[in-house]
């Protein structure tokens, strides 16, 4: 470590080819941590359920609806604690039609299912009671500037009209996971308001063990398999799962994007460990000359090309850390919980070792075998 | 006077590696960006070829998709009966009431029970095979009426089991036969299975259709039908042209992915403008007498700077050339992804268009222009004394 005065004083010589290639270090593994992250989201996303929790959806097909008959039987099938059911609204808010998410809920046994949306209880005591009234997500509330006890209206796409909701409740997940965008209302609301009353979208029920979802699973399918509506039963995470594969390969395209990303910078930064060796040549034979070792020679143009990378790598690493940290990023609700992962900067860390190598390695073992006697005629 | 562009070329074959270092990170990052933006170019292009631009949709006022609208009995005849209509050559109107459900089946191959895809089934009228004027049957015949017989687009073959003609797709409670596999010209259509819609009503929703779809008699009239069809007291409907539809549907996903591909190649750019600085940087330091002989000789300090611009182009043209070879291959690559509009998958091509390539390749040349500024600008202003001592 003695001479890392010596490789600083070297990285300062040029501090603008220093500087650009650290830059360009720092954002390529400010990229890659971005896209490794988009595919974290989604796999956790997709891992995301309470193993306690099946979900029971219309066999034929996801949008069309299963009888709120149901509700009794899949109450009183063994093993189920409770039932909740959901449908999804499909409404547009404002002129500029931003898309969110609204879920019309049997509000009692809905927060109960799930805890992981938590609202004081004041604000939850009033939503139960109000049956036009909703809550939303605190980021929602923030994005449109909202307050509390407002009225909305939002335009029903699904079921038509001008639908108008107060404002009752702000929650917070306490899972990131689980969108803090969304807006849920009466199921009953819906019902009254369409004149078509007994139709859910699909229920919750929760398990009283894990174990035996896959069995609770088939016993109610098996129930209704003869029925005008035949079921498909599934755990919550298997649910999640199904829509995380809707987006079809954007892991591999992430992926392949961000090793094209590495791949460039990396000829970028050989690049310039490469001139910056050519250009010291005579300084190397001095050096051997005056009692330097090969392997010294060799560790000291590895130690540049690590600091060039490390740098760049703490910098990009780092701030997409903290930038997605700070600006609460969630890509319009489509990712919610985008953070970046340990795992990724450690893996990225790990890149950065291989792009030290990769550029280091050439101009390393060059300064090493530099033939004393030649290097300095060629300075002459 | 000109430095011959002759100069420039010599001198980047002096130094092969580090300029092929600098052209190969600008041609990845060209690569990227033409593959991108393909991507972006193969969904866009999917659903605006879905619709034609003389065909007529109409759902009930206020739905966004054909998955929210619905429409009843009487609605359907109204609009069949409307003036606007085409009339088809067996003397018949040219309508689709269509119903429009999706399904959730699994993947071919797999035994895992949550990959299922969201495919669409439509029900038609028998006159939908000549209203999509681009639909058509590739292998087997048109399903007869009345019988519980399916047409399955040309991109869920293989992708799904039981697609194949004379195999025995299951959904819905029920057996289909598939008798038939359509083209649609590379459009969503591909991505659905037909049927009669007489067949799939009572299956699926009950007395309702979802959509219809007409020819208009006179395709400069569009403005005149919808005026007219939304006036009427009978019906609460929204006027749609076809192909206006559809390609209104690929905007979010469409928008998104161009977005992606634009913020994702401007970072990379950046990083690939660094290494053209530095390597142009290096270039001229290391070629300082030579450039201050060019002074002394006469040229112009405009001209030098022109010349290391050049040069610097010559890298970043190369560089775009390599880039879009690298992503030419990936034209016509089938991926899938979920268009949000509808639920449901939808399988589309690459599409790597000539535009693209000029795209990515003045992409280069911009990389290349504005890495080679500055150092350009510097050879430019060498003192030229000082360089020859």
């Amino acid at each position: 470590m003695k001479f890392l005065h010596l490789v600083l004083a070297n990285l300062g010589r040029h501090k603008r080819r220093t500087f650009l290639t650290v830059a360009s270090v720092a954002l390529a593994l400010f990229l890659f941590a971005s896209l490794r992250t988009v595919v974290t989201t989604l796999d956790r996303a997709a891992q995301f359920g309470s193993a306690r929790r099946l979900v029971v959806l219309n066999a034929t097909g996801l949008v069309l609806p299963i009888p709120l008959s149901y509700a009794n039987r899949l109450a009183t099938a063994k093993g189920v604690s409770a039932v909740t059911w959901a449908n999804w609204f499909g409404g547009k808010y404002g002129d500029n039609k931003r898309f969110f998410a609204q879920f019309a809920v049997d509000p009692t046994s809905y927060l109960a299912m799930y805890p992981e949306i938590v609202l004081p209880e004041d604000q939850k005591q009033a939503f139960l009671r109000e049956r036009s009234s909703a809550i939303v997500g605190r980021r929602l509330l923030d994005l449109f500037g909202w307050r509390l006890g407002q009225d909305i209206t939002i335009q029903g796409t699904l079921f038509p009209g001008d639908w108008t909701f107060t404002i009752r409740g702000v929650y917070t997940p306490s899972d990131p996971v689980i969108n803090d965008d969304m807006m849920l209302f009466h199921h009953a609301y819906l019902e009254e308001r369409t004149g078509r009353p007994g139709l859910a979208g699909w229920y919750v029920l929760e398990i009283n063990d894990p174990n035996n979802a896959a069995a609770i699973g088939k016993t109610i399918d098996d129930g209704f398999r003869n029925s005008s509506t035949p079921t498909k039963t599934g755990t919550e995470q298997a649910f999640n799962a199904s829509f995380a594969t809707m987006w079809g390969n954007v892991s591999l395209l992430m992926g392949t994007i961000g090793m094209a990303v590495v791949f460039a910078i990396l000829l970028v930064t050989a690049n310039a460990m490469m001139m910056s060796s050519r250009e010291r040549t005579g300084e190397v034979a001095v050096l051997k000359t005056i009692g330097f070792t090969d392997r010294t020679l060799f560790g000291l143009v590895m130690l540049e090309a690590g600091i060039i990378a490390l740098t760049g790598a703490v910098l990009g690493l780092g701030g997409a850390k903290l930038l997605y940290k700070a600006s609460n990023f969630n890509a319009g609700g489509f990712l919610p919980g985008f953070d970046v992962t340990a795992n990724t900067l450690i893996l990225g860390i790990a890149v950065t070792l291989v792009l030290m190598l990769a550029s280091g390695l050439v101009p390393a073992v060059r300064a090493a075998r530099l033939p004393v006697v030649q290097a300095l005629r060629r300075v002459e | 006077m000109k430095v011959p562009l002759s100069y420039n070329a010599r001198s980047l074959l002096q130094r092969p590696v580090s300029t092929a270092l600098t052209a190969l990170g600008i041609a990845l990052v060209v690569a990227v960006f033409i593959g991108m933006l393909a991507l972006a170019n193969g969904f866009r292009s999917a659903l605006t070829r879905t619709g034609s631009s003389q065909n007529v949709l109409v759902l009930r006022r206020g739905a966004d998709s054909e998955l929210s609208s619905n429409m009843d009995r009487q609605s359907a005849s109204i609009l069949t009966s409307s003036p606007h209509v085409a009339t088809g050559a067996d003397g018949r109107p040219m309508v689709s009431p269509e119903l429009y459900v999706v399904i959730p089946l699994p993947r071919a191959g797999g035994t895992d029970t949550t990959a299922l895809a969201n495919v669409v089934v439509r029900g038609v009228s028998p006159a939908a095979w000549t209203v999509r004027h681009n639909v058509g049957v590739e292998a087997g015949r048109k399903p007869e009426s009345g019988k519980a017989e399916i047409c399955v687009g040309k991109k869920l073959a293989g992708r799904f089991d039981h697609t194949a003609v004379g195999e025995t797709l299951r959904f819905g409670g029920r057996n289909w036969t598939v008798v038939c596999q359509f083209s649609a010209n590379g459009s969503a259509f591909e991505s659905e299975i037909w049927g009669e819609n007489e067949q799939f009503i009572p299956v699926f929703r009950g007395e309702l259709f979802q959509s219809l779809t007409f020819r208009l008699k006179d395709p400069a009239a569009f403005a005149e039908a919808k005026r007219t069809l939304e006036a009427d007291r009978r019906l609460t409907v929204d006027v749609y042209r076809e192909s206006d539809f559809y390609t209104e549907q690929s905007q979010l996903l469409g928008r998104i992915l161009q977005i992606l591909a634009i913020l994702i190649t401007s970072i990379m750019a950046i990083g690939a403008i660094f290494g053209a600085i530095n390597t142009m940087y290096a270039a001229v330091a290391s070629r300082s007498p030579e450039i201050a002989v060019l002074l002394t000789l006469g040229f112009h300090p405009r001209s030098v700077l022109a010349s290391f611009l050049a040069e610097s182009a010559l890298i970043a043209l190369v560089g775009g050339i390599v880039g879009a070879l690298l992503a030419l291959p990936i034209n016509g690559i089938v991926t899938s992804t979920t268009n949000w509009a509808s639920f449901s998958e939808i399988a589309f091509s690459f599409r790597v268009t000539p535009g693209l390539l000029l795209a990515g390749i003045c992409f280069a040349l911009v990389m290349g222009l504005v890495g080679g500024f500055f150092p350009a600008w510097r050879a430019a202003r060498l003192p030229v004394v000082q360089a020859l001592r």
